[in-house]
């Protein structure tokens, strides 16, 4: 391989027109080029330009703020007061900080145990009917398309112990009624079936899309060979489907991980039994403490959890590339 | 225009507006040393409410007219917690906001309100507001950071015609619980599905009766300890509260099959004369009548039973920290004129105005005053009275008597907490108090460890 120097490369580069321009000097020469060529770019960067503004001052600048702000006391009159790991330390000794946790690791747990499930075998039953299949389609996404808000105050009326949809079916067939959101035992559950119910519709979707691309000859080879509805789905459609399971799974860990809505409608925010991560920041920022260091602190050490699954989920996906 | 220039002149007009969008963003107000003052104030009714919204209006056009040097800029919207601060980093927050009187203490602790008490040395009917309500504004140091304008306490609303139905004497309400018990049987009696006595378990309404009820006993919700308050609930006189509902619930059965009710709930069963009594205000006459058809004849109010504290509520008005004095004064003159908060001079003609356009004059509160400023409300009150004042007369009887105590710290978060339990022994027969008020005064502990 031959290399060729700079200067003869533009020569090259530029063919026979170029050798009209005045050899001695390659300044104008290489600056006209550069302005032909960010002329030719100009709409290129000013589109590009358009958009890192827009990251940089709704998600870039108040990400770097929240870093900066979980260091300081800030009660947006005086000059903030650097406070060190003040924060850190406030949040790590905040018998709450182990709760939210633990809750958080509860639902993300539960929901992952019906939310990974349940869509799945949703998706292979859909797959089997030979008709009406766009229906099904239809009716299972159709909680997703509810704003959140909606199907929780919905659900709020299924749950309440006075009036609502569950007791009073319950008592209607002689069955012992709950307290469901206020009882202790039962409202981690209550709000895992709400997420559940919103939100399978997105990944039977995809699994759906999943079950569609795995070639049809697989299952004929396997029905050949003898093998059983179970057979085939354990030996054909699990491995066929693995990456877009897991993907899922750590799409589902970081979705759930931050969830906010169900527990803050349904049971507030002072109700240590379901206290998740995403309100105890609420609750730091908000209701309680008023405390927007804390608020930060409390959300950059999600931020780092988070980060983590992210990394692991990119690794994941730029190998399948 | 060919696409390639149209591509251009998209591209460079999307820069622009980043741009300007960033400017915008940077961009600050600048503050007129000099001519008219401007303060921005809050507390406009919605358009919705057209009567409040343009009697208001009305106001801030009277008032631009007697001061030609302060000009009102009024924004809709009263105390929300959850954007205060949001409001005062965007520089959004009101000059003279809003408060109900639980929110002063936190605000003074940060440093986010502003000291007026040179300006309102200039305003003389200060010192007949009463100390308990001008305590709430004023910290440590006694330096004041806002005034009330207007005030509650909770006393005992009946149903005088069921009183009278069920061989109960009406100008006599209950005085103790044990009283309220007995009543509320006799009143249960008259069957028809009236119900003796009401109260609340939902949506913080249940932790705020179980306050003001164990106030009423001598009880208490947070007391502070050193630098610290700590849950002062979980002992005799918070099981009395919860046992007293208890027995009335489930052994007297004098409280409805229906339970976890909310604040307009207790109101309308009073305005349908299917409940006996509740724990209540003045404010919820003006309610019961005009929202659900009642006549003021119907009703009375009567001291808190137990009588040894009211837990007592109300709203006023604070100053964004950093104001100029000039502004500051300028809010004054505005709350004076406005609210009659500083000026007990203008509540005759205030109760004039109302009485001609069929509001309520005569209610006990809210009335924020004492001393002179007190006898000239009395007599505005009098004069313009267009209700059955003498219904009130029990609760004015031990309006004095009856010690005021405001709402513990972060009251709303422990009043959620304190839901759970009224929930539990209104609805479960089975429900254990100790049980209760101990796993209560567990989460309320947490709660305040927040307070500094």
């Amino acid at each position: 391989m031959t290399v060729i120097a700079p200067e003869q490369a533009a020569s090259t580069a530029r063919g026979s027109g170029g050798r009209d321009v005045a050899p001695a000097g390659p300044g104008p020469a290489r600056m006209a080029r550069l302005r032909r060529k960010i002329g030719d770019n100009l709409q290129a960067y000013a589109f590009l330009a358009a958009g890192l503004l827009c990251f940089g001052l709704f998600s870039w600048w108040p990400l770097v703020k929240g870093i900066v702000l979980s260091f300081q006391q800030d009660n947006f009159v005086t000059d903030p007061i650097w406070v060190g790991f003040d924060n850190y330390r406030a949040v790590l000794d905040d018998p709450l900080f182990g709760t939210a946790w633990l809750n958080t690791l509860e639902f993300t747990g539960l929901a992952l145990l019906f939310g990974f499930a349940v869509p799945f075998v949703m998706a292979l039953v859909i797959n089997e009917f030979r008709h009406a299949k766009g229906f099904f389609r239809f009716a299972v996404y159709l909680p997703v398309m509810l704003p959140p808000i909606v199907s929780v105050l919905l659900w709020q009326y299924f749950y309440d112990p006075g009036t609502g949809l569950f007791n009073a079916v319950l008592s209607g067939v002689g069955l012992p009624t709950s307290d469901w959101t206020q009882s202790p035992k039962m409202a981690m559950i209550s709000l895992v079936l709400v997420s559940t119910w919103a939100n399978m519709g997105g990944a039977t979707i995809m699994y759906l899309a999943g079950l569609a691309g795995i070639p049809g000859e697989l299952y004929e080879a396997a029905e050949l060979d003898g093998a059983s509805i179970w057979q085939r789905v354990r030996h054909v459609t699990i491995p066929q489907m693995r990456f877009i399971m897991l993907v899922l799974l750590l799409l589902q860990i970081v979705a759930t991980m931050q969830v906010f809505i169900e527990p803050y409608q349904l049971t507030g925010t002072t109700n240590e039994e379901t206290i998740t991560v995403m309100v105890l920041i609420y609750r730091y920022a908000f209701t309680v403490n008023n405390d927007f260091g804390l608020a930060a602190a409390m959300s950059v050490l999600l931020f780092i959890v988070l980060g983590a699954f992210s990394a692991v989920y990119l690794r994941l996906t730029r190998k399948a590339d | 225009m060919n696409r390639r220039m149209f591509g251009r002149s998209l591209a460079v007009a999307l820069v622009a507006g980043t741009t300007l969008l960033g400017a915008a963003c940077a961009g600050e107000e600048p503050e007129t040393p000099s001519g008219p003052v401007t303060i921005t104030v809050n507390g406009m009714p919605p358009a919705t409410d057209a009567v409040n919204r343009a009697n208001f209006e009305a106001d801030v056009k009277a008032f631009e007219a007697k001061y030609p040097n302060i000009k009102i800029d009024a924004k809709e919207g009263f105390m929300d917690p959850q954007q205060f601060a949001t409001k005062l980093a965007g520089g959004q927050l009101e000059d003279v906001f809003y408060v109900y009187l639980t929110d002063p203490a936190a605000l003074i602790a940060k440093r986010q309100v502003q000291d007026i008490s040179a300006q309102l040395a200039e305003f003389p009917a200060v010192k007949d507001i009463k100390p308990d309500l001008m305590k709430v504004f004023t910290d440590s140091a006694g330096k004041v950071y806002g005034v009330p304008v207007a005030n509650y306490s909770l006393g005992l609303v009946y149903n005088r015609t069921l009183f009278a139905k069920a061989g109960l004497d009406p100008a006599s309400p209950p005085k103790t619980w044990e009283e309220v018990r007995e009543a509320a049987k006799k009143i249960t009696a008259l069957g028809n599905g009236v119900v003796g006595y009401g109260d609340y378990s939902k949506n913080n309404t249940g932790g705020w009766h179980f306050t003001a009820e164990i106030y009423s006993i001598g009880g208490d919700v947070a007391v502070k300890d050193g630098d610290t308050w700590k849950a002062a609930f979980n002992n005799d006189k918070g099981k009395q509260v919860l046992q007293q509902l208890k027995d009335m619930r489930w052994t007297d059965d004098t409280m409805g099959q229906r339970q976890l009710l909310e604040w307009a709930d207790l109101l309308q069963m009073m305005a349908s004369g299917k409940l006996g009594m509740y724990v209540g205000s003045a404010d919820n006459f003006p309610v019961i009548v005009n929202q659900y058809k009642a006549k003021y004849e119907d009703f009375g109010l009567g001291g808190i039973p137990g009588g040894q504290g009211t837990l007592g509520g109300g709203d006023g008005y604070m100053f964004k920290a950093g104001l100029s004095p000039e502004k500051i004064k300028a809010g004054l003159t505005w709350l004076s004129f406005k609210g009659g908060a500083l000026d007990p001079s203008r509540i005759a003609a205030d109760n004039e105005k109302a009485a001609a356009k069929g509001q309520p004059v005569g209610l006990p509160q809210p009335n924020i005053w004492t001393g002179d400023s007190l006898a000239k409300w009395e007599e505005a009150t009098k004069k313009f009275a267009n209700i059955p004042s003498e219904n009130f007369g029990p609760f004015l009887a031990t309006a004095t008597t009856i010690p005021l105590k405001l709402e513990p710290p972060l009251a709303q978060q422990i009043y959620a907490v304190l839901d759970t339990a009224m929930q539990k022994v209104l609805t479960d027969k089975n429900a254990d108090v100790n049980a209760l008020l101990a796993d209560a005064e567990k989460q309320v502990n947490q709660i305040l460890t927040a307070v500094k």
